[in-house]
């Protein structure tokens, strides 16, 4: 006697409708019935951080979520970081600092940093507090260190940038307010 | 990976959930930020059959400061006692909001609650230490109405409670503040649960010691809270922080698992306390 | 040879790619820190990787595991599990025809065993695939899979080098004894017993390096479905080696491998857990055949941590003789490799000892050499070889060993190596192993660590950290990475299935656009960007419209896959080789249309011209155009197109680095921390020096991890005990500090463009550097430690008979001791 659902989400601004099992993970719920396989599994116990995405702006590693939790929510997925082809400037950082290797984890970091970053305000962080924040996930490829110095260096960039800049034209959760 | 088959309900109010509770007869469990729940649920260590969804209630997400102690709603997240910057919260309970970043990491602390972790009653969790540090009472609703608890007497074994399982807890209530407390604890990695966790309060009185409050996590079952008269009366400052780390090395026989030792928790146990408590003597800023 | 130090640039918290108006006029890509190509999609969540494949009528697998480390296997009973709905099939060993893989070294001493995709009637390890559900979804799968009933009769576990190798023991496999695999004295020289008698210095010890998780963040997977059209299984496998993998399939299941397509798609980290056959993959590949659905498996967290491969486990009795000026006299090693129950396809479990054994010596000149290396068979999960193979272990032997002789005879542990090394003017040299050590830049590497050390004020603050109440310490590895083992070297092991060739074709199409199809298999390492510069800069054009395509048992007759940091030496080798011919008909076509001699046409650009004539060019995309669409205009031997296939199979090129590190012990917590570190390394001519450094950084984690931090353990009875990632310990950003690189260039005689591999050096020279902090900060106690891990409960135990607590370390103003209040 399965116990079935039919939720409406928000998947990066597009609107859905599905039926799930109760126990459909919202991992499995986003990649397997609403089809954005860009949010991994790394270990499906809340740990490796892998499966990073936003729930109603706020960071939730999907495979600790069922979907029906998510029923009526907002969610952001690594697809929905970009403006059309244009990365942004997070995104843009983790390329320029070689944050990725294989890229298994890296939806988990940008989803990860994306909320940080959001919600920052004007503190510039050291590079310790963004260490802190980038020990959240796990990856295996890069050491670490491409990422710190991406993250470090958006937050700088957006500072700079002043009040109005933080983030790029159409990156959700970007701005800091 | 993937869980076994629940039935998911979501509850409006706390009326709800407990209906919802007593329907199951034990059956159920409360689903609030899942940070614990559902990772074993994906192992299938915890299988139940029904999650009662809590998150949507509203009401019970608050930090309450007031000549009456602290108030923290079960459902606040740890991340809003982290950042919180309400003056009285953090004069007279700041050791909570600095206690805050030794719980996982930042996404688990936004989504884990207070009453999670007390309900959870994990032995090394910090708000469990501290709720027994500082005297906390445990607001319990169940269908007979409500009930208060003392910390004290609500950590009853590993993930064990008192509550009964009709029950939901709605509050934390802390009734008198700590200026001169501090929690710290070790792992081997950032993030990870304690092997050992010391929390600690002193009340001093012209340099001497009125009192110093000791609990430890990771050493059992359970939050323990250590017997410290034999400290009331002596002189704050280092050597009777050696002496209480000592002290509490000698009076726990903790378990030998994978990550530490018996012995090595005693270890652990004593330079915690003692850390501990020369922080907590810093004041209340913790600097 | 020429050789020596080249070009040296320093890389600090600035690992970069570099905006291409910063590269070289020239255009000379090669040397470039292009901007990856494979970011793209990575980064916008279109990277494709197995388990995101959903392919129409799709079942999904899930396997009953032995819950046993050993134990005979009665009826299995599968009328539950088939009754629920949504459940198609239940197969058995018995079902699918008992497929296995038998791993081959064609030597006296190796004792080949199967390996059973399913176990059969018995199960050698907790964990063991026992037996195979398909269902509608993974979550309905392993519903039913709880529901086989499974007769198991337990027998006792053997779990360690000491029960198996022990007198009468149970055989993990009937074929072997003494529970060895292999067992193989490589080198025994006949002095080497007169040489200890004499000795002045004799050192030694029992070295020990625990069982560790390769632990990619993307498990392995598969998806497997028969192509009725092509005639083929086609598999989607998370692997480094398609084309081994097709053979294992093919091998096991009686198919031919032209009946097989194999693809790789994107594959998120291997670390040589994918450079086996593993047996879900064979078992889904042939469900698939049977149910003619398409069968799709992603393996879990636990799979991988308890049932996928382990490496490492090692164990080494040696003793060293030295003179009286620290110069090495002789060697003698004994090497136990714990390599659990299996041996895995194609490599054997015979390649840790193997390797162990016939590189000890490393940098060092060790003139009379003697060592057994023993593969042992327990009931624990079978190895496959790790990031590494064996030489983080010979590393950390061997400076251990320096440091020893040096503390022996009161001289500087430097002075120690640098005695021993093979000196600038020595290359080639050639070990009593019989192995060539190509140039490299051992002592400079060293020099100039030493002076970072020194200039970075590393002994000034390990001071203060002393004074601070903390133990603080300073240490070193300096070694060697052997890369790029081509057949010659590879078939000394006698493999059955000898890799180290690899194969390339270049084409360009009428347009201009190159398409580079490789044998390799990168998984991370950035092989679409460096063949594309390597490629780009033999035919004059643009990276971006070089095109790399790999992992496809269908575009590559065969190829050996990536592993052993032999891609871009192998397989850019080969594709540079390939380009070259491409080059070599594009010119002659151009001195063909300019009315010149091909020797004076060059590629740059993307245009072909005359030299010192600007006047005299033509852009390659005309040329391209040429050549399909009018090529009755060419002569006859330029005609039909511009494609070349090339193979490149070199002897094996050295790497070289030398690590240094700083740690802190705090007494009171026992916790060792990362406080410097620094990596001076020569990988030769470096392709892309920002994926180079990734290499090192990733590499210089996991090595950290060996030695702090990881381990797979196991209980008394075979029970896996690190099942979960709170288990085991990977680390987080949190538990390191900045790493600093620093490199030095001594191209290589025998690569095509000079580079070396350099993918595993990272993990290799790590904890030996981190070992020698370690016991560089204990050096005023009579603690040390000769294993990795140290964790902070063993450094208890060590120190609590020196009766250093020091608990009261608050207040010291050390910033970021974590036991500190925020």
């Amino acid at each position: 006697m399965t116990d079935r659902h039919t939720i409406r989400l928000r998947v990066n601004d597009r609107e859905h409708t599905v039926t799930v099992e109760a126990r459909r993970t919202l991992a499995d719920v986003l990649r397997h019935d609403l089809g954005y396989t860009g949010t991994h599994l790394g270990c499906e116990h809340g740990i490796c951080g892998a499966c990073t995405v936003l729930v109603d702006g706020a960071p939730a590693r999907s495979c600790l979520m069922f979907g029906v939790q998510a029923d009526g929510s907002d969610v952001t997925t690594v697809e929905g970081l970009a403006d059309g082809e244009q990365l942004s400037d997070l995104q843009q950082a983790f390329s320029d600092h070689h944050a990725l290797q294989c890229g298994f984890c890296t939806p988990g970091f940008l989803l990860l940093a994306q909320a940080y970053l959001g919600e920052l305000s004007d503190a510039e962080p050291s590079e310790a507090e963004v260490r802190e924040v980038v020990a959240s996930n796990l990856c295996r490829c890069t050491g670490y260190q491409g990422l710190v110095d991406a993250v470090l260096a958006t937050a700088k960039a957006r500072r700079a940038a002043g009040p109005d800049g933080a983030g790029s034209p159409g990156s959700p959760g970007g701005d800091p307010g | 990976m993937k869980p076994a088959q629940f039935s998911y309900h979501r509850a409006g109010d706390v009326a709800e959930a407990l209906t919802l509770l007593e329907r199951y007869d034990g059956e159920a469990k409360l689903l609030a930020g899942g940070q614990s729940l559902v990772a074993m649920m994906n192992f299938r260590l915890a299988r139940p059959a029904a999650l009662i969804d809590i998150t949507r209630i509203g009401g019970l997400s608050y930090l309450r400061a007031s000549p009456d102690g602290l108030r923290i709603g079960a459902l606040t997240p740890h991340r809003a006692v982290e950042t919180t910057r309400d003056p009285a919260v953090l004069d007279g309970f700041g050791v909570l909001p600095r206690s805050a970043r030794w719980i996982g990491h930042y996404p688990i602390r936004v989504r884990g609650t207070f009453g999670g972790s007390i309900a959870h009653a994990d032995a090394a969790s910090e708000w469990c230490l501290l709720a027994v540090l500082l005297d906390a009472r445990i607001l319990l609703r169940g269908p007979d109405g409500e009930r208060t608890v003392p910390a004290t007497e609500f950590f009853l074994g590993l993930y064990e409670t008192a509550a009964d399982p009709g029950e939901m807890i709605t509050e934390i209530w802390f009734p008198r503040p700590a200026r001169h407390a501090a929690l710290t604890e070790f792992a081997q990695r950032q993030g990870d649960f304690a092997i050992v966790a010391a929390a600690v309060s002193t009340q001093v009185t012209d340099g001497t010691c009125d009192a110093v409050r000791v609990v430890l996590g990771g050493v059992g079952t359970r939050p323990l809270l250590l017997d410290t008269e034999e400290l009331a009366g002596a002189p704050a400052g280092p050597a009777t922080w050696q002496a209480a780390g000592e002290l509490a090395a000698a009076a726990i026989d903790p378990p030998s698992d994978g990550h530490a030792s018996g012995d090595y928790r005693k270890r652990l146990a004593a330079t915690l306390v003692t850390r501990a408590l020369a922080q907590s003597a810093m004041g209340a800023t913790g600097a | 040879m020429t050789g020596g130090a080249g070009a040296q640039t320093t890389t600090l918290n600035g690992n970069r790619a570099a905006p291409e108006a910063a590269l070289s006029p020239s255009g000379r890509w090669v040397g470039a820190a292009l901007p990856r190509k494979e970011d793209r999609r990575m980064l916008t969540g279109r990277g494709r990787f197995t388990g995101d494949f959903t392919r129409p009528g799709m079942l999904h697998a899930a396997f009953a595991r032995s819950p046993f480390a050993a134990a005979t296997v009665g009826a299995i009973d599968a009328a539950a599990a088939l009754e629920l709905p949504g459940v198609a099939a239940v197969f058995t060993a018995a079902d699918l025809g008992r497929p296995f893989l038998r791993a081959v070294l064609e030597r006296d001493e190796f004792v080949p065993t199967p390996m059973p995709m399913l176990a059969g009637d018995e199960v050698r390890f907790a964990g063991e695939p026992v037996a195979v559900v398909l269902a509608d979804d993974p979550y309905l799968a392993e519903d039913a899979a709880e529901l086989l009933d499974i007769d198991w009769t337990p027998m006792p576990a053997i779990t360690g080098i000491e029960a198996a190798t022990a007198d009468g023991a149970r055989q993990v496999h009937q074929e072997l004894t003494g529970n060895c695999m292999v067992d193989l004295t490589m080198c025994e020289s006949t002095s080497l017993p007169g040489i200890f008698a004499a000795a002045p210095v004799i050192v030694g010890g029992t070295f020990t390096s625990a069982r560790v998780a390769a632990l990619p963040l993307e498990g392995r997977a598969c998806v497997a479905e028969w192509d009725d059209r092509d005639d083929q299984l086609v598999a989607h496998v998370s692997t480094q080696v398609p084309h081994q993998v097709r053979s294992g399939i093919a091998q096991a299941l009686g198919v031919a491998e032209g009946r097989i397509r194999v693809i790789a798609p994107d594959v998120g980290g291997g670390f040589g857990l994918k450079c086996v056959v593993g047996r879900e993959e064979v078992v889904v590949a042939a469900a698939a055949m049977r149910l003619r659905r398409p069968v799709a498996w992603v393996e879990d967290r636990s799979e991988n941590l308890t049932a996928s491969f382990h490496g490492h486990e090692q164990r080494y009795v040696v003793r060293a003789a030295f003179d009286d000026d620290g110069r090495i006299l002789g060697l003698s090693a004994d090497i136990d490799c714990d390599v659990g129950a299996y041996s895995a396809f194609a490599f054997t479990s015979a390649v840790e000892p193997l390797m162990a054994s016939s590189e000890l010596p490393g940098i060092y000149k060790v003139p009379a050499y003697r060592a057994r290396g023993r593969a042992i068979a327990t009931n624990k999960a079978p190895t496959a070889p790790y990031r590494g193979v064996s030489r983080p272990q010979i590393v950390l032997v061997m400076e251990r060993v320096m440091e020893k002789a040096a503390r022996a005879l009161g001289l500087d542990p430097l002075t120690v190596r640098r005695r021993n090394m093979i000196a600038p003017g020595e290359f080639p040299h050639t070990g009593v192993t019989g192995i060539t050590y190509d140039e490299g830049s051992y002592l400079a590497s060293l020099d100039l660590a030493e002076q970072r050390v020194a200039a970075g004020g590393w002994p000034a603050e390990r001071d203060r950290l002393r004074d601070g109440g903390l133990l603080a310490g300073i240490g070193y590895s300096c070694f060697s990475e052997r890369t790029a083992y081509g057949t010659p070297v590879m078939s000394q092991r006698r493999m059955r299935m000898t890799p180290g060739y690899d194969t390339a074709h270049v084409r360009m199409d009428p347009s201009g656009e190159v398409i580079v199809t490789t044998g390799t298999c990168g998984h991370g390492q950035g092989h679409e960007t460096t063949f594309a510069q390597i490629v780009a800069d033999k035919l004059g054009v643009h990276p971006g419209q070089v095109r790399l395509r790999q992992g496809d048992t269908d575009l590559a007759a065969y190829g050996w896959g990536t592993f052993g940091s032999r891609s871009i030496v192998i397989g850019g080798g080969a594709a540079g080789r390939a380009a070259h011919q491409v080059a070599d008909q594009l010119r002659r076509v151009a001195a063909h249309l300019l009315e010149a001699s091909p020797d004076d046409v060059e590629l740059a650009d993307g245009a072909a011209r005359i030299r010192g004539d600007d006047t005299a060019s033509i852009p390659i995309g005309e040329l391209s155009r040429l050549a399909y669409f009018q090529t009755h205009r060419l002569p006859e031997e330029l005609r039909y197109g511009l494609e070349a296939r090339a193979s490149f199979d070199p002897p094996g090129t050295f790497s070289n680095a030398c690590h240094a590190t700083m740690v802190s012990i705090d007494p009171g917590t026992c916790q060792i921390r990362l406080r410097r570190y620094l990596v001076v390394e020569d990988c030769g001519v470096v392709i892309n020096p920002m994926v180079v450094d990734g290499q090192v950084l990733g590499g210089v984690t996991q090595g950290v991890a060996a030695a702090l931090l990881e381990r797979i353990s196991y209980t008394e009875d075979g029970q896996p005990a690190t099942t979960t990632l709170m288990d085991y310990l990977a680390p987080t950003a949190a538990e390191l500090c900045p790493i600093e690189i620093v490199h030095l260039e001594t191209p290589s005689a025998f690569s095509e463009t000079g580079a070396k591999g350099m993918g595993e050096g990272g993990t290799i020279g790590a904890p030996a550097a981190v070992l020698n902090a370690i016991n560089d900060a204990l050096s005023g106690t009579a603690v040390s430690f000769d294993q990795i891990p140290v964790l902070p409960t063993d450094l208890h135990a060590a120190l609590t008979n020196t009766g250093l607590t020091n608990t009261g370390l608050a207040n010291t103003g050390l910033a970021g001791t974590r036991t500190d209040a925020p």
